[in-house]
């Protein structure tokens, strides 16, 4: 009898790291047509649909570079929370929380003469209130060791409703024919376009220098060693002297407040309104493209773009070929199983083993 | 039927699905795993327990397809963590995602299918019992076996051998692989057991408590059974406790805005989830920092030859 053994390495040569997520994307692929076949469409077809005509056109890039925006931001922060062995996986909540803050700032100014001063208001207060729903998990963590897992996903609940009562309370727009919304944001309090024609903003270039900080962050500074140390050997982090809580708090701090950047960003960029749901699920995606990233801030940015394929040809596919958005999540969660098993080849060497006859 | 009568009646409807799913992931984690997929997997036995019930016009087996959606996912998650030794925490996350995403596929051509409640028991005497007899004596199928499910689980981990096994696995195991106990084997059973109970948890959710199918109708609870077996320190009877205390959160939440309390709609709705939160806390605070978590609990486990 053969049986398959894993034995540990840590020399996983360096194409292998690079070609591992192409090879998950390539498996999701081939699993995605399987899907499509069983669900009765051509595969090929539908393939097209959701991968091919997000990236057919000038104004259809314009469009991916929208959806990738809030990606990239989130899953940053992200890399940075998993590396250090901290799970805050509410970010989706701390997006929310975000557009809440900055479209506060948005709807408080509203009317008021037009004010330059308003727009870099609102991206601070979404990265604050971002950071501030992020800080409750991580200081019930470092205080009384409750698990930030549990808690920061109860919390993107709690955003949510919170969103809901205000846009459908306090905040609704009172000319707006009793529609759930805030008013619409002044000119000011809006993400500027940068084509005349299309949605791209100044977000994604927001989101690019963000990449840059956070790559030249864990690359050069004693920060981005401090993390990574604590992630990979807690107690000698501790030895060296690293303060682990301490740490916590900074990453939860700096993921959160990129969530809630996101999160104004999104609202005012795209919408230019609150309105009871402000994401597709992007605060969930994130932690997809942090994994298919690699934990790395460069990674992250491709990542940003293949997942943000999936939510467009998503739609397109609700559009053209009648299937539900949910095929979207199936395609996030079966990547996210690849690039999970792809990983363990790069951890670990695979052996062939004869047994049973040794038992004998 | 007095009002009494009636609100422990939902509150046992509310607290049953959060009893399965917690029990079985209780198991689980006692073996030294931890499947975040919860969500997905409930989901998932939602939506094939609801269809098979619609497809082959039996409740009975719509919840054996559940029981087996509900398996079948958790063997994805086996696979990964044990087979490929990935990431637990990761891996479950990766579940709850797929989950939600292939339940809104397969459960999309019954978005509102309609079916009766699962008929209750009648047991002639006990059900006519005042006051108690109804919420005791007169339950469905779903609610006696969350109860089965609590006594045997208490007595397959407590008093026999191995239930030990399976608990020394959670608590170390390259001391249970060095005394030659299958680790790996048994943390696979344990994850199926898991994966089974959260099926037959969303087939409540389907076939009793709306009964209907929705997208997205667990809405947490997989979540909260997961924090459930938290605030029980990993204890079968703490997880009845705390599967009825936020069973009882859920409906005097509806109950308090049935009766007009003057609190938006949507504070109401965020209570369940507040209070896991102040729940967490509360224990935490309790046990002052001590550790009750299985000791190997999350930490993949590749045994050496």
């Amino acid at each position: 009898m053969m049986r398959l053994v894993l034995t540990r390495r840590d020399d996983a040569p360096a194409w292998m790291v690079l070609v591992s997520p192409l090879v998950a994307v390539a498996l999701t692929l081939l699993s995605g047509a399987v899907m499509f076949a069983l669900l009765g469409l051509d595969p090929l077809k539908a393939l097209g649909v959701y991968f091919i005509s997000p990236i057919s056109d000038g104004w259809a890039l314009q469009e991916l570079a929208v959806k990738a925006t809030p990606l990239i931001l989130i899953s940053v922060g992200l890399s940075l929370c998993y590396l250090s062995n901290n799970w805050n996986i509410g970010a989706e909540g701390q997006f929310v929380m975000g557009a809440i803050f900055g479209g506060w700032v948005a709807i408080a100014t509203h009317g008021a003469a037009n004010d330059p001063w308003v727009f870099p208001a609102m991206m601070l207060a979404g990265m604050l209130g971002g950071a501030a729903l992020g800080m409750i998990p991580a200081i019930l963590k470092t205080r009384l060791a409750v698990n930030e897992i549990l808690t920061s996903l109860m919390l993107v609940y709690v955003a949510e409703l919170l969103l809901d009562w205000l846009v459908r309370g306090p905040w609704r727009d009172p000319k707006g024919f009793n529609f759930p919304q805030s008013v619409m944001f002044d000119k000011d309090a809006q993400v500027m376009r940068l084509m005349a024609d299309g949605r791209i903003n100044l977000g994604t270039p927001i989101a690019i220098i963000v990449v840059v900080i956070a790559a030249i962050m864990m690359a050069r500074t004693l920060k981005g060693f401090e993390i990574r140390l604590v992630g990979a050997a807690p107690r000698a982090a501790c030895f060296a002297g690293f303060d682990e809580k301490r740490l916590t708090w900074t990453v939860f701090a700096i993921s959160g407040a990129l969530a809630g950047l996101a999160g104004i960003i999104e609202v005012s960029g795209t919408m230019g309104h609150l309105q009871p749901s402000v994401s597709p699920g992007y605060g969930f995606t994130a932690i997809i493209v942090a994994f298919l990233g690699r934990l790395n801030p460069i990674g992250c940015l491709i990542a940003a773009v293949v997942l943000a394929i999936t939510f467009i040809g998503g739609e397109n596919a609700q559009i053209s070929l009648r299937l539900p958005l949910d095929v979207t999540r199936v395609f996030q969660g079966m990547l996210l199983f690849y690039v999970l098993a792809c990983d363990a080849v790069l951890n670990y060497r695979f052996e062939r083993v004869r047994t049973g006859g040794a038992a004998a | 039927m007095t009002m009494f009568e009636a609100i422990l009646l939902t509150i046992i409807t509310a607290s049953t699905p959060l009893l399965i799913g917690a029990i079985g992931q209780l198991v689980c984690e006692r073996s030294g795993v931890l499947n975040l997929g919860m969500e997905g997997m409930m989901i998932m036995g939602a939506a094939c327990g609801f269809a098979a019930a619609i497809l082959s016009g039996n409740s009975y087996v719509g919840v054996l397809a559940a029981i087996l959606a509900g398996m079948a996912m958790s063997l994805i998650f086996a696979v990964l963590t044990l087979g490929l030794a990935a990431n637990q925490v990761a891996s479950g996350l990766a579940l709850s995602i797929f989950g939600l995403g292939l339940s809104g596929v397969i459960g999309a051509p019954f978005v509102g299918a309609k079916r009766d409640q699962m008929a209750k028991l009648y047991l002639p005497g006990l059900t006519d019992i005042p006051v108690i007899g109804k919420a005791l004596f007169g339950q469905d199928p779903f609610v006696y076996a969350s109860f089965a499910l609590v006594i045997g689980v208490w007595w397959f981990l407590a008093r026999s051998k191995p239930g030990l096994v399976l608990r020394a696995c959670g608590e170390n195991h390259a001391s249970a692989h060095a005394l030659g106990y299958p680790v790996l084997k048994i943390r696979l059973l344990a994850i199926l057991f898991g994966g089974g109970c959260a099926g037959l948890a969303g087939a409540y959710l389907s076939l009793v408590y709306t009964p209907f199918w929705s997208p997205g109708m667990t809405a947490g609870r997989g979540w909260i059974a997961l924090a459930i077996v938290v605030f029980a320190s990993w204890r079968p009877w703490r997880v009845l406790a705390g599967a009825y205390l936020f069973g009882g959160i859920t409906i005097l939440q509806l109950h308090a805005q049935g009766a007009g309390v003057k609190v938006p709609s949507q504070f109401m709705a965020a209570l369940p989830y507040l209070v896991t939160i102040l729940a967490l806390v509360i224990i935490m605070r309790r046990r002052g920092g001590q550790k009750t978590a299985p000791a190997s609990l999350g930490t993949p486990f590749v045994p050496d030859r």
